[in-house]
């Protein structure tokens, strides 16, 4: 499946994003900004994580008026989500020509039980996963990236760090397994055994790995980065700061240099407050997005 | 073995190592301006331009890629044929000018019209890389609209130039880092390779 030239060139795209920022945005005036600022995408929203949160109802695709606003405001790729589930805001979606789609938990669930068929696109998905089970049973799907779900909107890096933690635990267990447990393993993780044999056999995920959900700070861009993220989703983070367009600079300098402690002092010396966080620990179930998705 | 530098700012800069690695050279992967020293040559991977241009621009390097272009090889896929075109439109934005071509961004369209396509290459591909088909994945691909008098063309895609030469320089419009086919690396390395031996 990974050889076919439909999903090289799905996954192709996602490589061409690692080591960059995709930045979510709700109008052309700050997608202009995010472009300036050195992001890779930007993500066409109606409202952010943190808004949708706060304000509550459903949440679904954006008006298509504001993405295509967005698509010809900026060069770089623009991506828009849909609800899980709903193939046919997909649909409409990939009529548009977005260049990725998101299928998100971030928005209100279309369908408790069944993801898109991703693979019936032409256009590519990101998914969000919190470990390698619900990862691979994505990219069985059609997924061509995989980002963590983290906690959206929350500005608390805690979930995005876990969710990435148990992913990368999870590779490395695959890594020194045996073939007759990698058969037991599949049926634990709930993921195709032909999946969890690739994913042994090469110790990552067969698509890019990219991280997302309440990362704030370029402090944050760097830490998912050193545990294996190869980019960065910025959602309500830098649009929700006080001083957005440094802080894109900012984020954008730290995903680069997240090895180079000195460059990320040079990156959070001018910043000023953040978003305002939530504590994730004391957040009910029920207002979790993450938990969204199956 | 030649020390060829890997522009790592941002974009597919590990898959242009492993191939510079399978093609005979030693990459290094470059951030800062520094690291530019000792260097044989450079490749731009694929990637976003306008991120790449906003990185270099911080850190000071775009002249220091200039200078070193003026003395070294670099081979740019994609964004990187992007950065080292004499001018790029759609829209218009800074550029290294280290070849004479003029580069449209974007210019098939959206992702939507990206694609995997296998190309004849021109003779003196053949004659010099080797002969048969060339397998080239096109991401949001920039179009070359213009060549110079001293550009050769080593590739075409529906009549325009996909893969060109100037001087010491290579670009691609495509991703030869992204096909398992390491002809466009070797024969960049080859030619680093001949290069330093004539200057050294």
């Amino acid at each position: 499946m990974f050889l076919d030239d439909a999903f090289r060139v799905k996954v192709g795209l996602a490589e061409m994003l690692k080591g960059g920022v995709i930045m979510d945005v709700t109008n052309a005036e700050q997608a202009r900004i995010a472009e300036k600022a050195g992001a890779v995408a930007v993500m066409a929203l109606e409202r952010v994580p943190a808004d949708i949160r706060r304000e509550g109802g459903v949440a679904r695709m954006a008006p298509i008026r504001k993405i295509r606003e967005i698509m010809e405001a900026v060069s770089i790729p623009v991506m828009a989500k849909c609800r899980i589930g709903h193939f046919m805001e997909a649909r409409i979606l990939e009529a548009l020509g977005v260049d990725y789609i998101d299928e998100s938990e971030v928005l209100t669930p279309a369908d408790e039980e069944h993801h898109v068929d991703k693979r019936a696109f032409k256009v590519p998905f990101v998914c969000g996963a919190r470990n390698l089970g619900e990862a691979l049973r994505r990219i069985a799907e059609g997924a061509a990236m995989i980002r963590t779900k983290g906690e959206a909107g929350s500005g608390n890096v805690v979930e995005a760090v876990r969710h990435m933690r148990a992913i990368q635990r999870e590779i490395r267990q695959l890594t020194v397994m045996g073939k007759e447990e990698l058969a037991a393993e599949a049926k634990r993780l709930g993921a195709p055994l032909e999946l969890v044999e690739w994913v042994a056999e090469h110790g990552r995920l067969p698509v890019p790995n990219f991280s997302a959900g309440g990362i704030a700070t370029p402090a944050d861009a760097a830490l998912v980065m050193q545990l294996g993220a190869e980019a960065v989703f910025v959602g309500s983070g830098i649009f929700k700061s006080e001083d957005p367009e440094a802080r894109a600079r900012a984020i954008v300098k730290a995903v680069t240099y997240y090895n180079d402690p000195q460059k990320l002092l040079e990156a959070s010396e001018e910043l000023g407050m953040g978003m305002p966080g939530l504590d994730v620990a004391h957040l009910p179930e029920s207002q979790r997005l993450a938990v969204r998705g199956w | 073995m030649r020390r060829v530098g890997v522009l790592a700012l941002q974009g597919d800069f590990e898959a242009h190592g492993k191939a510079l690695e399978q093609a005979g050279a030693r990459p290094v992967m470059v951030r800062r301006v520094t690291e530019l020293d000792g260097l044989d040559a450079l490749v731009i991977p694929g990637g976003e331009s306008t991120t790449m241009l906003r990185l270099l621009e911080d850190e000071g390097m775009f002249e220091a890629l200039r200078v070193f272009g003026r003395q070294r090889p670099i081979l740019g896929t994609c964004a990187g044929a992007i950065l080292l075109a004499g001018e790029v439109t759609n829209p218009p934005q800074p550029s290294l000018g280290l070849m004479d071509i003029v580069v449209e961004r974007n210019a098939y369209g959206r992702q939507l019209e990206s694609r995997v396509v296998r190309l004849e290459p021109e003779p003196e591909f053949a004659r010099a890389a080797g002969e048969g088909e060339l397998e080239a994945v096109f991401i949001r691909a920039p179009i070359i609209r213009r060549t110079g008098p001293n550009v050769r063309v080593y590739a075409r895609y529906l009549g325009d130039p996909v893969l060109v030469a100037e001087g010491r320089h290579m670009a691609a419009t495509f991703h030869p880092e992204l096909s398992a086919d390491r002809r466009v690396h070797r024969l960049f390395v080859e030619q680093v390779e001949r290069g330093a031996a004539t200057a050294g």
